[in-house]
């Protein structure tokens, strides 16, 4: 093997994160105030990781797509995070969350990787206390939990139904101080689109300035890609509407390798679709599952008068309702993890007992909470999101059951990294959603928060160090270089490709197009028929997109259609990996079910003597395929099962 | 509960080619829009419609759209974030409309916050004040245990209803005076309710007042504007705070 080194530390697995502390290397305060490195993206690992760098003396030059730091999407984040505090007495441990993060995973996760995170949890608790973020507390003042899929434990911290706001204001308040300082230099409205390599090395990037539509080159010593998920190659998600995949994708076609791309986690509970005017689906945080009770009517006529709309969910009294997670998975019941949930209600609404018009609904109610803790405490626990589910559907949730149905939310798959999460190219980095890392196939809820912030906070500041040090002769990062010409004409050259078809549809068009057959094909349900058919579709769209597509606006100034074009261009090509992986692995595991690997009684079966690896897959050229390599997992400290939470 | 259709409606929106450029408003008509579309969805279909025509959609900020982020803004109808309480412009729906209706679709009209094209303006200012104070300032690593300091329920539940401000900008915008006292309070409110934000609470109350008067938002007369607007319902309590905040830290001068 091979060109895959993942550089785990030896040694006992509780050891392996301060062993490796105490040997990479570290680069002295006179030298860190020589060294430059670029941060793309400013959620929560991004913004974390600019802030927690330029502290340590480093000049950071900092990107975001949006008008400000403070809009990444880390912001809609609900429910939670995770850490192993055990203030409950609940006989939490770092072992415990680690466990039942690589179980939540479906065993696709690195052990070394996962156990460190559970270990940095608890100090990011503190550190957010720290920034005054305002977590909620108990009467005595004490820091408050709730419960989350997946876990035997109470250990999600939270603030209201807002904690990803919250501490990604703490992460922007940090980063703030540091551009007051002069140690962050912020560009807001640019979006990455290229990294420059030179010498094998990652030295800069090619941005365009959304305001004005030029196009800038930025050097620096090392290079961080914090920009989050591709989940918006279906189009319809929960990701914010400009969250997209462009950054990490350009990096692997310059050689960062990609891990499990077709690892995409479906949400449970999101608001169902209205329509075909429809432009993002809004998530309702898994929390509501603490106290909401899921089920779609016993009988099929029931459900058929649901639909028509001569029936109420009222009218359907206790004993004719059935509660499908409770029933079919006793021990975990409603806080069964995500994928599960999902999977779950895609089969009773493909039988036929769907609640609403379309039949692509089951209840999410919380009636019974409300008769056994009353509606004050619900209002406290839930009352914002509440809010914003009457806003959206004109349903008061308190009086009728919230109508809930599955939706992309997540991406698991992302660029590769080694423990020191970096990439298979020197000098680039990638943390957060970007990464491949810690989540194998499943993401657990309260997790993503978690792990961008121990990747911006605790890991990277660490790792980059090791690599740095042996950067201290490299003098500033000259952007006249002819790798930066070369990646700017490649940029220039990319973009008026798009902008001269001068066909006759939008890119809204062909990314809608693209969603349906992801969604149809490479969506909750997969098999290898349905796989050859979207890479056969995803295709066709391709071929369409540069004959007939129309880039309207001016090309050297702002152009939302210019930039959503060269987000669909990417996705095209993201997405035909995504098919390809999911073709490869023949198993169920997490979030990808295949439905060739299933058990009698219809669930997800694992393979592990075939599949107990991360695929990672390297980009070899235009129209050529790309080499998958396999990084086996291994696991010591596990005892590998078939995930059961019945 | 049920969708309708809405047949025709009437947008006047304000257009104008950057910041340079003089605007003005443009009349479009959409037709048989479902009363369960939300109103940044309408203008994707005006948008679409326009593509169609080889025409440039009108371009507005918008983000998460779920009300969080922050990014959508829009003067709908004389209203910042149009006529629903308590929500972003995303979250408005078309239900609020009536059929035939003509709706007036305008920037935030704020001097601090310039046109940048069509609807999107610049609200860099709201970053430049946050930058000028609006932390604590405490470091990566070396903090105290989560639960070392102990905060009341209510506090920490005053603090939440500060921090909730998403930054849009409304408030300023709907001000008379493009006041951001709203803005500025809500954040040396929270950080002045909680222990870890005390002890620099003086300092970050006139750092950031400095800042505000500095780029050019104007003063704040009590009119209230601001919290009725306010997608949060953030209270002007917040600013009576930032007023007591203020007065000690002059006095300490």
């Amino acid at each position: 093997m091979s060109v895959l080194d993942s550089k785990i530390p030896a040694g006992p697995l509780k050891d392996k994160w301060s062993n490796h502390k105490a040997h990479i290397g570290v680069v002295s305060p006179a030298n860190k105030k020589k060294l430059d490195i670029i941060v793309v993206g400013t959620g929560l690992a991004g913004g974390s990781a600019a802030a927690s760098l330029a502290e340590l003396g480093y000049n950071v030059t900092a990107f975001c797509y949006q008008d400000s730091p403070r809009r990444a999407h880390s912001i809609a984040a609900q429910g939670g995070i995770n850490a192993a505090k055990n203030y409950t007495n609940d006989n939490d441990s770092v072992f415990r969350l680690f466990y039942e993060t690589i179980k939540g995973g479906d065993y696709r996760a690195r052990e070394a990787n996962v156990y460190r995170l559970a270990e940095v949890s608890n100090s990011i608790i503190d550190q957010c206390v720290a920034q005054g973020v305002p977590f909620a507390r108990e009467y005595g003042g004490m820091l408050a939990n709730r419960s989350f899929g997946g876990a035997l434990v109470s250990r999600t911290f939270y603030a209201r139904g807002q904690t990803g706001q919250q501490l990604l204001l703490g992460a922007y308040g940090a980063l703030n101080r540091q551009i007051n300082a002069g140690k962050v230099k912020m560009y807001n409205r640019h979006e990455v689109l290229d990294i420059v390599v030179i010498d094998g090395k990652a030295r800069g990037v090619i941005a365009r300035n959304l305001v004005t539509g030029q196009i800038e080159r930025y050097g620096a010593h090392a290079v961080v890609l914090a920009t989050g998920g591709y989940g918006n190659v279906f189009f319809l998600s929960t990701n914010a509407m400009g969250c997209n995949g462009s950054a990490a994708w350009q990096a692997y076609k310059r050689g960062a390798m990609f891990g499990n791309p077709c690892f995409v986690q479906i949400h449970p509970t999101c608001i169902p679709v209205h329509g075909d005017q429809q432009s993002k689906l809004t998530l309702m945080s898994e929390s509501l599952r603490n106290d909401g009770r899921v089920w779609v009517p016993k009988k099929l006529e029931d459900a058929k008068a649901l639909q028509a709309g001569t029936k109420t969910a009222n009218d359907i009294p206790d004993e004719d309702r059935d509660f499908y997670l409770e029933r079919r998975y006793p021990s975990f019941g409603n806080l069964v993890p995500r994928d599960v949930a999902s999977r779950a209600a895609k089969e009773r609404c493909d039988a036929g007992y769907g609640v609403n018009n379309t039949g692509k609904a089951v209840f999410l109610d919380f009636k019974y909470a409300i008769e056994q803790l009353g509606r004050e405490t619900i209002e406290k626990r839930y009352g914002n999101l509440f809010q914003m589910y009457q806003k959206i559907t004109d349903v008061d949730p308190y009086n009728y059951p919230m109508m809930i149905y599955p939706a992309i939310h997540y991406s698991m798959g992302g660029l590769w990294v080694d423990y020191n999460l970096m990439t298979t190219i020197p000098g680039l980095y990638a943390i957060g959603e970007c990464n491949f890392s810690d989540h194998g196939a499943n993401r657990l809820g309260a997790s993503a928060l978690m792990q961008g912030l121990a990747d911006g906070y605790f890991i990277l500041p660490y790792t980059i160090g090791d690599y740095l040090a042996k950067e201290i002769q490299t003098p500033k990062i000259n952007t006249n270089a002819k790798e930066f010409d070369e990646a700017e004409k490649h940029v220039t050259d990319r973009l008026r490709k798009l902008y001269d078809i001068k066909g006759t549809k939008s890119p809204d068009h062909f990314h809608k197009e693209l969603g349906h057959v992801m969604w149809e094909y490479i969506g909750m349900a997969r098999d290898a028929e349905g796989l050859k058919k979207a890479i056969e579709l995803i295709a066709g769209i391709k071929k369409d997109f540069y004959k007939d597509l129309r880039v309207t606006g001016e090309f050297n100034a702002m152009n939302n259609e210019l930039e959503k074009a060269a987000r669909v261009a990417d996705f095209l090509e993201l997405a035909e990996l995504m098919a390809h992986d999911a073709l490869d692995r023949n198993e169920s595991c997490g979030g990808h079910l295949r439905t060739e690997s299933m058990t009698e009684e219809g669930e997800a079966k694992r393979d592990d003597e075939h599949y107990r690896y991360v695929a990672v897959w390297e980009y070899k050229g235009e129209n050529q395929a790309p080499e998958m390599h396999k990084e086996p997992l291994e696991f010591e400290n596990v005892q590998l099962t078939q995930r059961s939470y019945k | 509960m049920a969708d309708k259709i809405l047949k025709e409606l009437t947008l006047k929106i304000w257009r104008q080619k950057d910041a340079k450029s003089k605007g003005e408003f443009k009349t479009y008509k959409v037709h048989n829009i479902s009363t369960g579309t939300s109103f940044l969805e309408m203008l994707d279909i005006l948008n679409e419609q326009l593509v169609e025509q080889n025409e440039e959609p009108v371009a507005f900020d918008h983000d998460c759209r779920e009300g969080i982020c922050g990014t959508c803004s829009l003067f709908v109808d004389g209203r910042a974030h149009g006529p629903d309480d308590d929500v972003t412009t995303c979250q408005l729906h078309m239900r609020r409309f009536q059929d035939g209706a003509t709706i007036t679709i305008e920037p935030w009209r704020c001097g601090a916050f310039p046109v940048i094209k069509d609807l999107i303006v610049d609200r860099k200012a709201y970053d430049k004040i946050l930058q000028a104070g609006g932390y604590v300032s405490v470091g990566t690593g070396g903090v105290p245990d989560g639960n070392a300091i102990p905060i009341p329920n209510d506090k920490a539940e005053e603090a939440m209803d500060a921090a909730a401000c998403i930054g849009c900008g409304a408030c300023a915008a709907t001000c008379k005076n493009s006041s951001a006292m709203l803005f500025v309070a809500a954040k040396v409110s929270q950080l002045a309710l909680l222990p870890q934000g005390k002890v620099e609470a003086a300092r970050r109350a006139k750092a950031m007042v400095a800042k505000m008067d500095e780029l050019g938002f104007g003063n704040c007369t009590n009119t209230g504007a601001c919290e009725m607007e306010c997608p949060k319902s953030i209270s002007i309590e917040h600013i009576a705070r930032l007023n007591r905040e203020f007065l000690k830290a002059k006095f300490k001068d």
